[in-house]
C-alpha cells in the first residue's frame, strides 16, 4: 500500500509536469514544470534504493541547470507569453503524426512482450548499483581512463566557451 | 500502521516544535544582541526582557492582510513561500542530535536515534536541498511583477549559485577526512582527542578533541563564509538591501506570507550552524558526565553540546551583521569566485596530499 503510493505519487507528478513544461504558455511555469519532474524523478530513484543518483539528479538538475534557466530567462525577458502560430506550416499535423506512430509502436511493444504491472521495492539491506561506494569504486579503478578523457573534454569546453564569448575589444577599452 | 511511521511522525513534529519554539528564541536573541552592541535597549515591553516580542511580532503578521500585486503571476507568488519554508525543515531532519539511545518499555528494549534520517549521501542531500532553496528567492522576486524585487531575485540567484559552489568544495576535504557522506559517521569520526608523532607535541596535543576545524581550519572558514552569503545574512544580504531594493525579493509580500520568508531565514540560519557545528565542532559529542549528573540529565547531555555549539556560532552570525558593512555587489562575486573557490581547491588538493603521505607513506620509501 505505501509503496504503491510512493511510486503512484512521484509517477503521477512526473507526467503533470512534463505536461506543464509542454502546454504552459509562460517559460517561467515550463521552465517550473521541468523541475517538478526532475525532483519527483530524484523520489522514484530513492525507493529504488539509488540514493546518490537521486541526489545528483537534484543536485545538478534541479540545482543548478534549472536554475540557470530561469536566471536566463528572467535575465533576457523571454518571460513574455509565447506566440502560437506555427512557425514551420503543418507543424501541429507532423507533430501529432509522430506521436500517434510512437505511442502505437509502444503499445504494440508492450503487449507482444508479455508486459506486467510489477512494481518491484528493493529491501532496506539491499545494495543498489547507485550507492555513493559502489560508484566511486567502479569510476575511479574500472573506468577512471573514460572518466579522465570526460572531464578533459569539459575543461576544453569551458575554455572554449570563455574564449568565444570574451570581448577583447571591449575589455581592452575599459581598461 | 506500522512502527516505522509512528516513529517517523513522531521525529517529524517534534523537530517542527523545535525549529518553531527555537525561532522565537533565536529572534529575541538576535534583537537583543544587536541592540547591545549599538548601545541600545531593544525589545523589553513584552513578557520579561521582552522575550514575548516574537510572539507578539507573529500574531500581528498572522493577523495582518494579504496582499496581492495585480500584476502579480498567481501561481508562482503562492508558491515561493511554501518552497522557501519545506527546504529548510528537510535539512535540519539529517542532523544527528545525539547517540543511540536504548529505551526499555515493557521488557522489551527499544534502540531510538537522534536523528531524523542517517543518510548514506547526507552531505549530498544537505547542498541538493540548500540549492532547492533558492527557487523561492528567484520565484519571489520574478512573479511579484515589480522591479525591485526582480533585481532582487536576480542577485540572489547569482549569489547563490556561486557561494554553493565554494560551499560544496570547502565541504570535501572534511569528507576525505572523515571518508563518509554520512553526517553521522562524520560526527563519530571526530570522537577522541588529537594525536601525533612528535613526542614533544603529543602530551600538549592529546587534550584537544580531535574536532575536524583544527585540522581542517582553511576549510571552517571558507565553508563559514559561504554558510553566510547562502543565507544571505549581513555582510551579503544584497538580496535585500534596504537602500537600494527596498525589501528585496520579499517587498510585495505581506502578512503570513511574508512570515513564511523570515521563517525559513531564520531556520536556514539555525540550521546552518548546527551543520557547520556537525562538520568541524564534533556534533553532539563532549563531556557526558556520567555519574556525575542524574542519569536523564547525561542522556541529554549531547542535545546540550550541540545547542551550545550552534548557538555560539549563531552569537557569531550576529556579531558579523552587527559590525561589519555591507559588500558592493562587484566585490560579492570577486570574492565569490576569485578567492573562495580558488582558495577551496587549493585546500583540497593540499589535503589529498597530505591523506595520501599518511596512507601510503612518500612515493620514493
Amino acid at each position: 500500500m505505501v509503496e504503491a503510493l510512493l511510486f503512484f505519487a512521484p509517477a503521477s507528478l512526473i507526467i503533470i509536469g512534463a505536461l506543464i513544461v509542454i502546454f504552459a504558455k509562460n517559460p517561467v511555469h515550463n521552465a517550473m514544470g521541468l523541475v517538478m519532474t526532475l525532483v519527483s524523478l530524484a523520489i522514484i530513484y530513492i525507493t529504488l534504493n539509488a540514493t546518490f543518483v537521486a541526489m545528483v539528479q537534484m543536485l545538478v538538475y534541479a540545482g543548478a541547470v534549472m536554475t540557470l534557466f530561469l536566471f536566463v530567462i528572467m535575465m533576457i525577458g523571454v518571460d513574455k507569453k509565447e506566440q502560437t502560430t506555427d512557425s514551420i506550416k503543418g507543424q501541429t499535423f507532423l507533430v501529432s503524426g509522430v506521436f500517434l506512430i510512437l505511442i502505437s509502436l509502444l503499445a504494440y511493444v508492450a503487449i507482444s512482450s508479455d508486459f506486467k504491472w510489477d512494481l518491484w521495492f528493493p529491501p532496506v539491506e539491499f545494495d543498489a548499483e547507485g550507492t555513493p561506494q559502489l560508484i566511486a569504486g567502479a569510476l575511479f579503478t574500472e573506468w577512471i581512463f573514460p572518466f579522465e578523457i570526460i572531464s578533459l573534454l569539459l575543461i576544453v569546453a569551458t575554455a572554449a566557451a570563455i574564449a568565444l564569448a570574451y570581448d577583447t575589444k571591449k575589455r581592452n577599452s575599459n581598461a | 500502521m506500522s512502527t516505522e511511521l509512528i516513529i517517523a511522525l513522531i521525529k517529524s513534529n517534534i523537530v517542527l516544535a523545535v525549529l518553531l519554539t527555537n525561532t522565537i528564541l533565536l529572534i529575541w536573541l538576535e534583537r537583543k544582541l544587536v541592540a547591545g552592541m549599538q548601545s541600545r535597549v531593544g525589545p523589553d515591553r513584552a513578557g520579561p526582557f521582552g522575550i514575548l516580542q516574537t510572539v507578539a511580532d507573529a500574531i500581528k503578521l498572522l493577523l495582518k492582510e494579504q496582499i496581492m500585486p495585480l500584476k502579480a503571476d498567481r501561481a508562482m507568488y503562492l508558491l515561493a513561500p511554501i518552497i522557501a519554508l519545506v527546504p529548510s525543515f528537510l535539512i535540519f531532519m539529517i542532523i544527528p542530535l545525539g547517540p543511540d539511545l536504548n529505551i526499555e518499555i515493557g521488557g522489551k528494549d527499544y534502540i531510538v536515534d537522534f536523528v531524523g534520517a542517517d543518510l548514506n549521501v547526507g552531505v549530498l542531500y544537505f547542498l541538493a536541498l540548500s540549492s532547492i532553496a533558492v527557487y523561492s528567492v528567484v520565484l519571489a522576486g520574478w512573479s511579484s511583477g515589480s522591479k525591485y524585487p526582480l533585481l532582487g531575485g536576480v542577485r540572489a540567484s547569482a549569489q547563490m549559485i556561486s557561494y554553493e559552489a565554494a560551499m560544496g568544495l570547502s565541504l570535501v576535504p572534511v569528507i576525505l577526512y572523515s571518508g563518509s557522506l554520512s553526517l553521522v559517521d562524520i560526527v563519530s569520526s571526530q570522537s577522541g582527542n588529537l594525536s601525533t608523532t612528535i613526542p614533544i607535541l603529543s602530551s600538549i596535543v592529546s587534550f584537544i578533541p580531535k574536532w575536524n576545524i583544527f585540522p581542517q581550519f582553511i576549510a571552517f572558514g571558507i565553508f563559514f563564509i559561504a554558510a553566510v552569503a547562502e543565507v544571505n545574512r549581513a555582510p551579503f544580504d544584497l538580496v535585500e538591501a534596504e537602500q537600494e531594493l527596498v525589501g528585496g525579493f520579499h517587498t510585495e509580500y505581506s502578512g503570513f506570507r511574508f512570515a513564511m520568508f523570515f521563517l525559513a531565514e531564520y531556520i536556514n540560519m539555525f540550521n546552518m550552524c548546527a551543520i557547520t557545528a556537525t562538520f568541524f565542532l564534533g556534533g553532539w559529542l563532549g563531556p557526558t558526565f556520567e555519574g556525575i549528573l542524574p542519569p536523564i540529565i547525561s542522556a541529554i547531555m549531547p542535545i546540550i553540546w550541540l545547542g551550545v555549539k550552534t548557538f555560539a556560532l549563531l552569537f557569531i552570525f550576529v556579531w558579523i551583521r552587527a559590525t561589519l558593512p555591507r559588500l558592493r555587489y562587484d566585490q560579492l562575486m570577486e570574492l565569490g569566485w576569485k578567492r573562495l573557490i580558488p582558495a577551496s581547491l587549493v585546500w583540497l588538493i593540499l589535503s589529498a596530499i597530505v591523506l595520501g603521505l599518511r596512507e601510503f607513506g612518500l612515493p620514493w620509501s
